[in-house]
């Protein structure tokens, strides 16, 4: 390599690797490019697929009549209602469990190897198969408290299948909170949960908001779970109580495609447009929430 | 036997009437450092710091880097014991009632000693208004909004920041410029009326212009606070302390105090040799 009498490296010594590094730059593009292209190719098919299939079922009608056997008046208003009450109570149950758990490994804590162990098998907990959450609250909730295939049963298996999801993004909400506004509460002569409470979780709250309404949007979307806990398949009413038995939009659609009627799978097709749309409006809220609280946060 | 606390607590109130202007005026109060070790689990980042901090005063503790000038700040309002693995022996005294004895609780000890951090660290999700509210609102949760306005601009205006922000209280505190956050961050600490005010390099995160405001305000606040002061800025020291005190480290990194004096006598006449090199820039 030609060096200045300084010992520096020269023009020469960039000048020609110029083109390649352009070069490669502009590959990386183009394969980035496709990347995002794949994914994009395959969502889309998928929606147009559906729309093409179920965008005349949907009317009014739909959204409000129960299923039926006869597919032309068959609609989706048990499972889009249990969709509903699951959400709420989901919401009810996993959010103050989720976020409590959080505040207390990440802000009271001892930084032990048992909070270590605690970490990893919160973070494990977030990887496991959701039939496996399933069979738990078919053996705790359904059988041992004796819940049956219940609302309640239903709203308890999702929340600890999201639990992890919420406890880990509340952490790292946490997390992104400087040490600094801490020492800051703590100098003021606040206690430790003041603190928490009055400085360091206002600041977390953006980050803890959404995390929780993307592991909302998850449990809506789930089946698997509540399959396996006996969720009904057919449901011509709307649940009365927390003991009622209930269903939800994807295991409507799981038993109208099953169906071997085609006209029950564009009523399926019709379903997962509206499934679509309702966790559409989630993750819009969830990105509208940030951008909003985020923009008055600034460290 | 009373609560130890009585005392102080009688003290702070004092502070307040005579802040509204319905009592005397406040005598400030005074500390004593007597066998101050700290420590990091085995690393000890002090060692056997003795020295009297005197009411009414500026104490400027100065050092190079990892001599333990912040470490010792923080033992001054029990902040250094919240570091896991961290504790002190020794005696830190304020108006004679030891802050470190069974049944003190340290947040009772960090509200009369206030502190101010080297990076401006207002509330982010709280306004002008109620970050200079902050603290009062931990212990008062019911104030009047004559009373909290009352004291916003009280804190406000002894922090000079009253003028330049009373148009905009509801904005975020974290809108400010770098040297008005400090000088909110101060207000703050005033609001809850402390006998003493430390300052962690209250002006290592600013520009010159802010640096001056500061130590401006600095000398005002000292005719009613004691104030303790961390900088590695000699010439700042020169220009604000009353007293100096100087901490250096030797091979084991532990911080010891070398020399405390009158500030004249420290720049002018140091009786050590160390901190003869370190005001004259041979060593740090």
């Amino acid at each position: 390599m030609t060096t200045t009498s300084q010992g520096l490296p020269s023009d020469r010594d960039f000048a020609p690797r110029l083109a390649l590094r352009k070069r490669l730059g502009f590959l990386f593009g183009v394969l980035s490019t496709l990347a995002i292209v794949i994914g994009l190719l395959t969502l889309g098919t998928l929606i147009a697929d559906v729309v093409r299939d179920g965008w005349h079922v949907l009317s009014w009608d739909f959204l409000t009549s129960f299923p039926s056997r006869r597919p032309e008046q068959a609609g989706i208003r048990s499972a889009l209602v249990g969709t509903f009450y699951i959400l709420v109570l989901v919401a009810l149950i996993a959010f103050p469990l989720g976020v409590a758990a959080a505040i207390y490994l990440e802000e009271f804590a001892p930084k032990s190897r048992l909070t270590a162990i605690i970490e990893i098998n919160i973070s494990n907990l977030a990887a496991v198969p959701s039939i496996v959450y399933g069979l738990l609250g078919l053996g705790v909730f359904v059988r041992t408290f004796m819940l049956g295939r219940s609302l309640i049963a239903g709203a308890l298996t999702l929340s600890l299948l999201v639990l992890p999801i919420i406890i880990v993004a509340a952490r790292e909400a946490l997390r992104a909170v400087p040490p600094s506004i801490r020492e800051a509460g703590l100098a003021l002569g606040a206690s430790r949960w003041q603190t928490v409470r009055h400085f360091v979780l206002p600041a977390a709250l953006p980050g803890i908001l959404t995390g929780t309404i993307l592991a909302l949007a998850r449990a809506i979307g789930e089946t698997a779970p509540l399959i396996t806990i006996g969720a009904l398949t057919y449901v011509a009413f709307t649940p009365k109580s927390l003991f009622d038995p209930f269903t939800v939009l994807p295991i409507q659609i799981f038993n109208w495609i099953s169906r071997p009627q085609p006209a029950f799978h564009e009523r399926a097709a019709g379903a997962i447009i509206v499934l679509l749309a309702v966790l559409l409006l989630f993750n819009g809220l969830a990105i509208a929430l940030r951008a909003r609280l985020q923009r008055r946060i600034r460290f | 036997m009373s609560d130890p606390m009585t005392t102080l607590t009688t003290a702070q109130a004092a502070r307040a009437e005579a802040a509204r202007g319905t009592g005397p005026a406040p005598i400030a109060a005074g500390m004593d450092v007597e066998h101050l070790s700290a420590f990091y689990g085995r690393f000890q980042a002090l060692d056997d710091i003795t020295f009297p901090i005197h009411p009414g005063a500026v104490t400027a503790v100065i050092g190079p880097s990892g001599c333990g000038k912040s470490t010792f700040i923080r033992c001054l309002n029990r902040l250094h014991e919240l570091t896991p693995g961290a504790r002190v022996t020794g005696s830190v005294r304020l108006e004679g009632i030891e802050i470190y004895q069974p049944g003190i609780d340290p947040a009772r000890v960090r509200q009369l000693i206030g502190m101010v951090f080297q990076k401006p660290n207002p509330f982010p999700t709280l306004s002008i208004y109620d970050n200079v509210l902050s603290g009062v609102r931990l212990h008062r949760p019911r104030l009047s909004r004559a009373e909290a306005d009352e004291i916003v601009e009280r804190s406000l205006r002894a922090a000079a920041l009253w003028d330049e922000v009373k148009d905009k209280l509801k904005a975020p505190g974290t809108s400010l410029s770098g040297g008005q956050q400090q000088r909110l961050c101060i207000a703050r600490a005033l609001a809850v009326e402390p006998l003493v005010l430390l300052m962690d390099e209250p002006t290592s995160a600013l520009d010159p212009i802010a640096t001056y405001r500061i130590e401006e305000l600095i000398w005002e606040l000292k005719q009613r606070y004691t104030i303790v002061i961390v900088t590695h800025n000699m010439q700042q020291a020169a220009r604000i302390a009353d007293y100096v005190a100087f901490l250096l480290a030797g091979e084991e990194r532990t911080g010891r105090l070398i020399e405390f004096d009158t500030a004249q006598r420290i720049f002018t006449n140091p009786k050590r040799k160390e901190t003869e090199d370190y005001i004259t820039g041979k060593i740090g």
